[in-house]
């Protein structure tokens, strides 16, 4: 069962959220604060990290920023403030997918189930590694490189990259790409779609203002090439 | 001394009949700077005209007297001292007639004389075609003064005084009556010299009132600036104040009419500026109030929340009235934290930080969606009749939660089975939603979409939040668009939202 590590700072949503998660099978380490949570990342190694946006300290965002330097752990943030402003920073610093509070276990759950779900072959029968201009993508491995150095990708990245790879120059709209990468059951936040396309860029792109890779259709949506 | 006023037929032809009549109903938009400078000008051109009118007039009849006195007195003195034998001898009057018409005063004349059925004159012809019947009829008429009459003639565009004399019989009574004795002197006179005289001064008065007219522009456009001025700022101000911007104040400076008016507008502005700012920020306050209400009601709810499907899950294995408990305690807290969900989208709303992400999305399939993603698929509680391949652009999320609420509302409130229509007619994105339930009541449509209204008074709490058509409404709006509710002819309520595409 998926370890699942919480930084939150208010105790009664600390004990309700592990209390729920746990109840279905998690298995749940909780910290108080950002330091404690990131002190607490090297000893637990959680599969996947529930983070509150208000921290008192380092907050959410900091704490984002400090794992995603050196890790692809994923992340969901856990924010009571689902103003536009908090969800966009939040995304920005490398989150691959937002709970606004108050929500249900199950909702939680589902979430977590979908950042967690192993990335499905669109197109299976396909040679492990394809190459794409610069971009060398190993779909077994579940790897990218860019010009022969490793890129580390948060997991809504790697989809998101797989899923527009495995159809090169097919125009996705944002609802497909929200449906396949964060397999919402919802009518989804097109701002996922679009924040995570923009820090895919500043990775993957030579110069992220003028993509190559990944290109922007005005009012329809984003496509992989062509190169 | 005075002579009879004179008559004067076909005379004064001076002032031709205007013919410039106001051109009447074809209304002129005016400005008021022209108006003003009219007004001043009118002013003056009646003074003018009225000034030299009378001076005119006046300075005529000084002159026209003088010259008939002087040439009626002169006759008379010519004829007084004549000692005329009866029956005249038409040679001696001959003479005598010369010798009068050697004297005109003050210009010279002809002299005629008339006695019976003689004629004698001072010039070729025997009588004069100026002298009227009507002079004659009064120089011979029995109640004749001795002292004579006059009259003015035009003829031939020339102007005469004519002036007429009987020769009287001396008495030497004391009364000193005189006797007509039939014998009658007339003389003519061109008084053309006067009439230049007269016409000189008209020119004069004309050309002295244009001159007026002209220099009554200069202060009519001064004056009409200095009432123009403040107009316009007054304008301009209004016009600020109208598009917000209720800072705006007017110069104010004098003592005048349109300095008050300007203070005025200016009071009345500060005056409105205090009451729009005490309201914003009542306004702010109650919209702060209420998302921090919210805000802070969420942390404990996220608790409460997660853990509530523990609750249901292990109510089964507690004693009833626990087990009810604890059902409840979790159904409220659902309840609650949609209630708090939805103040937050009010309020969001309200601080106007909602924002639209557009994007360009198959309405049918957005409908679709939204139907299957809250398991409304049971044909007998829903229907959708889409119209395929419609395009439209709009903000999947919101457009989710119009149609959401919407058929929520339906099953909620009205009765299954709920149609939902989608259908582009012209540049609009409509789609219908309608229930076969008892429609609205009259008095409730036109405050469906109030907040927290509640069509059943007894029922105090509905399933919803009270919220929903408000955000329903809110969210269309959002998009440029219209809600409108109303009652089908068939029964049932309809709800219809309109969207641009």
């Amino acid at each position: 069962m998926p370890r699942v590590l919480l930084i939150e700072d208010d105790p009664s949503v600390r004990e309700g959220v592990e209390l729920g998660l746990r109840r279905r099978g998690h298995d749940v380490r909780t910290a108080p604060t950002g330091e404690a949570g990131l002190a607490a990342l090297g000893e637990f190694r959680p599969d996947l990290l529930l983070l509150d946006l208000m921290l008192p300290g380092m907050n959410g965002v900091q704490v984002c920023r400090r794992v995603r330097e050196s890790s692809q752990l994923p992340i969901i943030m856990l924010t009571a403030r689902g103003d536009d402003f908090d969800v966009v920073v939040g995304l920005e610093a490398g989150a691959d997918d937002y709970i606004v509070k108050p929500a249900r276990t199950e909702v939680i759950e589902a979430r977590i189930r979908a950042v967690l779900r192993r990335i499905e072959e669109p197109g299976a029968g396909r040679s492990a590694v394809e190459f794409h201009g610069e971009l060398a993508i190993d779909r077994a491995g579940l790897t990218v490189a860019k010009a022969g150095e490793r890129v580390a990708l948060a997991p809504s990245e790697l989809k998101l990259l797989l899923h527009l790879t495995a159809a090169p120059e097919q125009v996705f709209s944002r609802q497909q790409l929200l449906e396949h990468v964060w397999e919402h059951s919802y009518h989804g936040d097109a701002r996922l779609v679009d924040a995570c396309v923009r820090r895919l860029r500043n990775k993957i792109e030579d110069t992220p203002g003028d993509p190559r890779y990944i290109q922007t259709l005005r009012g329809f949506g984003y496509r992989f090439g062509p190169l | 001394m005075s002579p009879e006023p004179g008559t004067e037929p076909g005379t004064d032809q001076q002032t031709p009949r205007r013919r410039r009549r106001a051109r009447a109903p074809r209304p002129r938009p005016f400005g008021l700077r022209t108006r003003l400078v009219l007004a001043f000008l009118l002013v003056a051109a009646v003074g003018c005209g009225t000034t030299a009118a009378l001076t005119y007039r006046a300075a005529r009849n000084a002159i026209l007297e003088q010259t008939q006195d002087t040439a009626v007195s002169a006759l008379r003195d010519q004829v007084d001292p004549l000692n005329i034998s009866l029956p005249v001898n038409p040679t001696d009057l001959h003479e005598v007639v010369l010798n009068i018409a050697g004297r005109g005063k003050p210009r010279p004349w002809r002299v005629y004389a008339e006695y019976g059925t003689v004629r004698v004159s001072s010039t070729d012809r025997p009588t004069s075609s100026v002298i009227t019947p009507e002079l004659r009829a009064r120089a011979q008429a029995r109640s004749a003064t001795p002292h004579g009459s006059f009259q003015r003639v035009v003829k031939n565009g020339t102007p005469y005084l004519t002036v007429a004399i009987p020769a009287v019989f001396r008495t030497h009574h004391a009364e000193g009556t005189a006797q007509p004795t039939g014998l009658v002197f007339y003389a003519v006179m061109e008084l053309d010299e006067e009439e230049a005289n007269i016409e000189a001064m008209v020119t004069a008065a004309r050309d002295g009132a244009l001159p007026a007219l002209a220099v009554a522009l200069i202060p009519a456009l001064i004056a009409s600036r200095g009432v123009l001025r403040p107009v316009r700022e007054l304008r301009h101000a209004a016009h600020s104040m109208g598009r917000g911007r209720l800072d705006t104040r007017i110069h104010a400076k004098g003592s005048d009419e349109l300095a008050d008016l300007a203070r005025t507008f200016n009071e009345s502005a500060a005056e409105l500026e205090r009451s729009v700012a005490e309201l914003r920020n009542a306004e702010a306050r109650a919209r702060r109030f209420a998302s921090d209400v919210s805000h802070e009601l969420r942390t404990p709810l996220a608790g409460m929340l997660a853990v509530t499907e523990v609750l249901d899950e292990d109510a089964g294995s507690l004693d009833s009235d626990t087990a009810r408990a604890v059902r409840l305690i979790s159904a409220e807290t659902g309840k609650l934290a949609v209630l708090v969900e939805d103040l937050m989208e009010i309020s969001r709303f309200d601080a106007r930080a909602a924002e639209l992400h557009t994007d360009e999305v198959d309405a049918a399939d957005c409908v679709r969606k939204t139907l299957q993603h809250r398991y409304w698929t049971d044909p007998a509680q829903v229907v959708p009749y889409l119209e395929e391949g419609i395009r439209a652009r709009l903000d999947p999320r919101r457009f989710d939660v119009v149609v959401a609420n919407l058929v929520g509302n339906a099953l909620r409130h009205g009765a299954a089975p709920v149609t939902v229509r989608l259908y582009a007619e012209g540049d609009e994105l409509v789609t219908e939603v309608a229930d076969r339930g008892p429609g609205i009541h009259p008095d409730v449509l036109p405050h469906v979409f109030d907040r927290f209204y509640k069509a059943d008074r007894a029922r105090t709490r509905s399933a919803g939040s009270g919220l929903g058509l408000a955000i329903t409404l809110e969210n269309v709006r959002l998009h440029g668009g219209t809600v409108r509710a109303a009652n089908h002819p068939a029964g049932g309520a309809v709800f219809t939202v309109r969207m641009p595409l």
